[in-house]
């Protein structure tokens, strides 16, 4: 199972390509659309990239939920334990 | 009204990733056109085309590109340089309220259109791309334009098939002149080297099958043409009103006299071989730019290398200009860059402006065996004369569309 560090790293990686912020800047802490700037289409590309790579699955309602980078990668370790 | 003139050309071709490359290899005869190096063109009947010479995801920044179908990329390349030639990328040469766009396309954004219907097919409706929509729709170059330099006096896409980009430039025209904008950025975009519109073509027999020879492929007015090829890329004017010109000191390089539109009314498909929509055309835009047909000393056909559309232009342009028919120096650069549809008006814009600053023809190159058609064919680079002269730009497109655009020397 992935750690969350994994998750973290491979998250950033998704938003580097997908928003172009270095995937350095995609720390826990960030809000997606206030500190990173992503607008709310790459939201919807990054969140559809995310449940490919960790094999999850993310409903909208949830994702209004996913202000930050740490409430993503929370939300993907839980739901890649479930 | 005020009078139109052109400050600044941008283009991304076959022959060239910006103007100075596109304009010195369609003076030297070069072609665009080579066999079609993707896998899936093994099983199409033609398997050639001009694709660009430089890829805008080499030139783009990469998150912009990839926000952007292929066309809008190439629509930003195009408009950026033509922005920054017209010595308006410092960003207040214009009042963004008096900024408008006028970007068109012929197809639209058909790669993101078939490639999120693949993914549709293979992956589901949850991995289509949230972007696949303002990517395919027609009017995303134009608005990524407009994004880009920040025009808020409108953005259009005027559609209508190979005759787009002129259409683009006749409405830019018509812009300036109501008062609407002071500045337009104007041009054409295409991107449908892709096997779906490659079939398609090829079933209407619209397609030159010389694949064995993709550089002699299109051939304008020769008797062995046998269709049109292919091309993709962008080219896009700046035009302003000559007092807004005057006033911030810009280069100008020609004035765009004016434009005529017509349609044919004959068939959805095929040019009416009279000519008689064309004509029209030609004659409005003389007439709308205070020129006689003997002021004309170069025409930019549209002639695309098709068997009926080539003769039927000639004939246009000899009804038009009537005995002074023989004094224009006619060329179609289409023999080099292959058929752009709705960039190729505005690529050719390029050329004919360029042709009147620097009083220089481009040949018509693979014209080895002429149709007689009555006109001074360009079968190689040629001189214009000095003075005051004028062009014209012909563009026609499928649906019956007439459009041409007159051009003054400065």
């Amino acid at each position: 199972m992935a750690t969350k560090t994994d998750i973290q790293a491979d998250l950033a990686t998704i938003v580097e390509e997908i928003a172009g912020i270095p995937a350095s800047q995609v720390q826990p802490e960030k809000q997606f659309i206030d500190d990173l700037d992503v607008d709310s289409l790459s939201m919807v590309e990054i969140v559809v990239a995310a449940e490919e790579r960790f094999g999850v699955r993310i409903p909208d309602d949830d994702v209004k939920g996913l202000r930050t980078v740490g409430d993503a990668v929370d939300y993907i370790e839980r739901a890649s334990a479930a | 009204m005020s009078r139109v003139v052109v400050t600044g050309l941008g283009a991304t071709s076959p022959l060239g990733g910006d103007v100075a490359s596109t304009w010195s290899a369609l003076l030297s005869g070069q072609s665009g056109v080579d066999t079609v190096k993707h896998e899936w063109a093994a099983d199409l009947p033609t398997q050639i085309a001009a694709e660009v010479a430089v890829d805008p995801g080499d030139v783009l920044d990469r998150v912009q590109a990839r926000r952007l179908d292929r066309s809008g990329q190439l629509a930003l390349v195009a408009a950026l340089e033509a922005w920054s030639d017209a010595g308006l990328a410092g960003g207040d040469g214009v009042d963004s309220e008096r900024l408008a766009v006028a970007c068109a396309s012929g197809i639209g954004g058909v790669h993101t259109l078939l490639s999120n219907y693949d993914t549709l097919l293979e992956k589901g409706p949850r991995r289509v791309s949230p972007l696949a929509i303002p990517m395919l729709m027609p009017n995303g170059p134009a608005a990524s334009i407009g994004l880009a330099v920040g025009a808020k006096a409108g953005v259009h896409t005027p559609v209508s098939a190979c005759a787009s980009g002129n259409e683009a430039l006749s409405l830019a025209i018509d812009l300036i002149r109501l008062g609407r904008a002071d500045v337009v950025i104007a041009g054409g975009t295409e991107a449908a080297i892709h096997p779906l519109p490659m079939a398609a073509f090829g079933q209407m027999r619209a397609l030159s099958r010389r694949n064995d020879a993709p550089a002699r492929a299109s051939r304008p007015w020769d008797k062995e043409r046998d269709g049109f090829v292919l091309g993709e890329g962008a080219a896009v004017l700046v035009l302003e009103s000559e007092e807004h010109a005057k006033a911030r000191g810009a280069r100008v390089y020609a004035v765009a006299a004016g434009a005529g539109v017509t349609a044919d009314s004959h068939d959805i498909a095929q040019p009416d071989p009279s000519g008689l929509g064309a004509t029209r055309a030609i004659k409005q835009a003389l007439e709308r730019s205070d020129l006689s047909p003997a002021d004309i000393a170069h025409v930019n056909a549209h002639a695309t290398s098709t068997p009926q559309g080539d003769v039927a232009e000639a004939l246009a342009i000899r009804q038009a200009l009537g005995a002074d028919s023989g004094q224009a120096v006619v060329t179609s650069t289409k023999s080099m860059t292959g058929h752009l549809l709705g960039a190729a008006g505005a690529l050719e814009a390029v050329a004919t402006v360029l042709a009147l600053q620097q009083r220089v023809s481009p040949p018509t190159i693979n014209l080895e065996d002429p149709e007689d058609v009555g006109l001074d064919l360009a079968t190689e680079r040629r001189a214009l004369p000095g003075g005051d002269i004028a062009a014209l730009n012909n563009s026609f497109g499928f649906g019956g569309h007439n459009v041409t655009v007159a051009f003054t020397s400065v």
